[in-house]
């Protein structure tokens, strides 16, 4: 049996297309120290450094985590590096855990970030290869043909994406954290933004920033001290599967289902919609929120989108079940980070610490990451209740 | 110094990194025919294995090796597809154009491909397409021996058959 962990620091930097005033050392020492205060602890309390971000040759700092331990604090200390694409924020996260519900560790800073400014991560992810054609436009160009099956199969109307769009950038208006602040933004200004990867235009897609995000993870004893509510580590479940294999269900990926069901269990979730008070979801490009709402059990089969519509996910309609509230990938994509976020900002929600886009009184939230050809999958659910 | 200059703070410095690329057995073989025009594919030596193109020596669901050779077609089906708005640096091809996954008959998995000699509107899943081939005294070990695939004037495949049709065209 796992030992109970909690986190209780959480720590960002403000999201945004260029930080030019640090270094990629300085961007991840500033999240690790807002997560320390927020802990009220030091750097003599942490016991490990578990560090993530997205592939090496995006910013081409090659083992960035060799030279990042001065500024983590971390000489003469474990410093963990972990590797899952675009899911790595929240695989870090898991490992952390990972260390401390083992006992290896009593607590534990993880920090993830991406410095998108100094690097060019769209061309780094298209490198040419003779047995296949030079194609791929980045993310974009390879999501979109799956985002097309996915509206083929369920006959969702056109607009589902642009209502995303809008949504989660008005949830971003809320979080003075969030990179892209659009508090105005409309059905119209999205519909017309121009097409980049048809169906996925401009406005639905996610932005390029610059970021890190941090987390104090402590073991039950520590985190019954802890300086403010701890949010307690109620599952932790990580599966992933190949890029390509023949009946692959590129739409549903099972590796997201096998995850999510894993995660529930652990955490006494029956029905998520119902159980859960929110979610922090990996929802890159807007299409993403009504395949992700279907792969993870909050709808059934072809009928995500509805959710969408109805104003289920949105905080502003009152929806019973707000997907991401912080405004979410599509208001910040500081890659490496992201799926960090998420499971920050679950974190957050049960703290009760989430400001203006706090859900009221949310118990139990889900954070989740995905990565790579929607084939890496991490995700946890966290509550204010010790288990 | 008479006149302000602004501070410079970023130097954009690109590396550019030459390599050279092992193709390994099954990729080396499936190179070796294309480079005579001929797409191929490989599947695990026993009946029903599905059939991988490009092959990269190993079945990725069940990991075993994948021994057998495969002729495929150089007609295809639309599994899906996207407009592509954005230029492709070093690609002399002007957006928007159709990037598709394809499915060469023959096989049960799909590559990427440009469509061209087409309506952009026009394309759509389960779309019958066939390879226009570089001039043959230009074949090397590459895809790009297939300029682009265009469309032919073939029934579309109805969607749960895309993926399933021989090297005839026909069902399995």
């Amino acid at each position: 049996m796992a030992n109970l962990a909690a986190v209780v620091g959480v720590g960002q930097t403000k999201y945004t297309t260029k930080r030019q005033d640090v270094s990629i050392a300085g961007l991840v020492r500033e999240a690790a120290v807002n997560a320390l205060q927020d802990a009220d602890l030091g750097w003599d309390d942490i016991d490990a450094v578990i560090l993530g971000k997205a592939p090496d040759m995006f910013e081409g700092v090659i083992m960035p985590e060799v030279y990042l331990t001065d500024a983590l604090g971390c000489n003469g200390k474990p410093m963990i590096r972990v590797h899952t694409a675009g899911s790595v924020g929240g695989s870090t996260a898991i490992v952390a855990a990972s260390h401390v519900q083992s006992g290896t560790f009593r607590r534990v800073l993880t920090v993830s970030f991406e410095k998108q400014s100094e690097s060019n991560a769209m061309w780094a992810l298209s490198n040419p290869q003779p047995f296949s054609t030079h194609l791929n436009a980045g993310a974009g160009g390879y999501f979109a043909p799956i985002i097309r099956e996915y509206i083929r199969r369920s006959n969702a109307p056109k607009d589902v994406g642009i209502k995303v769009a809008v949504k989660d950038r008005l949830h971003g208006a809320r979080n003075p954290l969030a990179h892209l602040q659009k508090p105005d933004i409309t059905m119209q200004e999205v519909e017309e933004s121009f097409m980049l990867w048809d169906p996925i235009r401009f406005l639905e897609a996610c932005p390029s920033s610059d970021g890190a995000c941090a987390m104090v993870i402590a073991n039950e004893e520590l985190a019954d001290k802890a300086a403010k509510q701890p949010a307690w580590i109620r599952g932790v479940a990580m599966r992933s599967e190949p890029t390509t294999f023949a009946g692959r269900d590129e739409v549903n990926p099972q590796a997201g289902r096998d995850c999510a069901a894993d995660v529930y269990k652990q955490a006494g979730i029956t029905d998520p919609r119902k159980d859960l008070d929110c979610a922090e979801v990996y929802v890159p490009f807007s299409w993403y929120e009504p395949m992700w709402l279907e792969n993870l059990g909050f709808a059934p089969i072809g009928e995500g989108w509805k959710l969408t519509m109805e104003g289920a996910t949105s905080l502003d309609e009152g929806g019973d079940i707000p997907w991401n509230c912080s405004g979410g990938v599509l208001s910040s994509n500081a890659i490496g980070a992201s799926g960090m976020i998420r499971f920050a900002e679950a974190a957050r929600q049960v703290r009760g610490d989430a400001g203006d886009h706090q859900v009221e009184g949310a118990k139990l939230a889900l954070g989740h990451a995905y990565g790579g050809g929607a084939q890496f999958f991490a995700m946890w659910v966290v509550g204010s209740e010790k288990p | 110094m008479s006149e302000e200059q602004e501070v410079v703070t970023v130097v954009k410095s690109p590396i550019y990194l030459k390599y050279n690329f092992t193709a390994g057995a099954a990729p080396a073989r499936f190179l070796a025919q294309l480079k005579k025009g001929k797409l191929t594919g490989q599947r695990r030596a026993e009946p029903g294995a599905p059939v991988y193109s490009p092959p990269r020596g190993s079945c990725p669901a069940s990991g075993r090796p994948t021994e057998q050779e495969v002729e495929l077609s150089d007609k295809a089906t639309v599994q899906s597809f996207t407009i592509v708005y954005i230029p492709i640096p070093g690609n002399a091809i002007e957006p928007p154009f159709v990037v598709a996954n394809l499915v060469a008959d023959g096989a049960n998995i799909s590559f990427i491909h440009l469509m061209s000699e087409c309506d952009n509107a026009d394309v759509h899943i389960g779309q019958r397409v066939q390879a226009i081939w570089k001039p043959e005294e230009e074949w090397d070990y590459s895809m790009d021996n297939i300029r682009y695939f265009k469309p032919i004037d073939e029934p579309d495949v109805p969607v749960e058959k895309i993926g399933k049709l021989s090297v005839t065209g026909q069902e399995d």
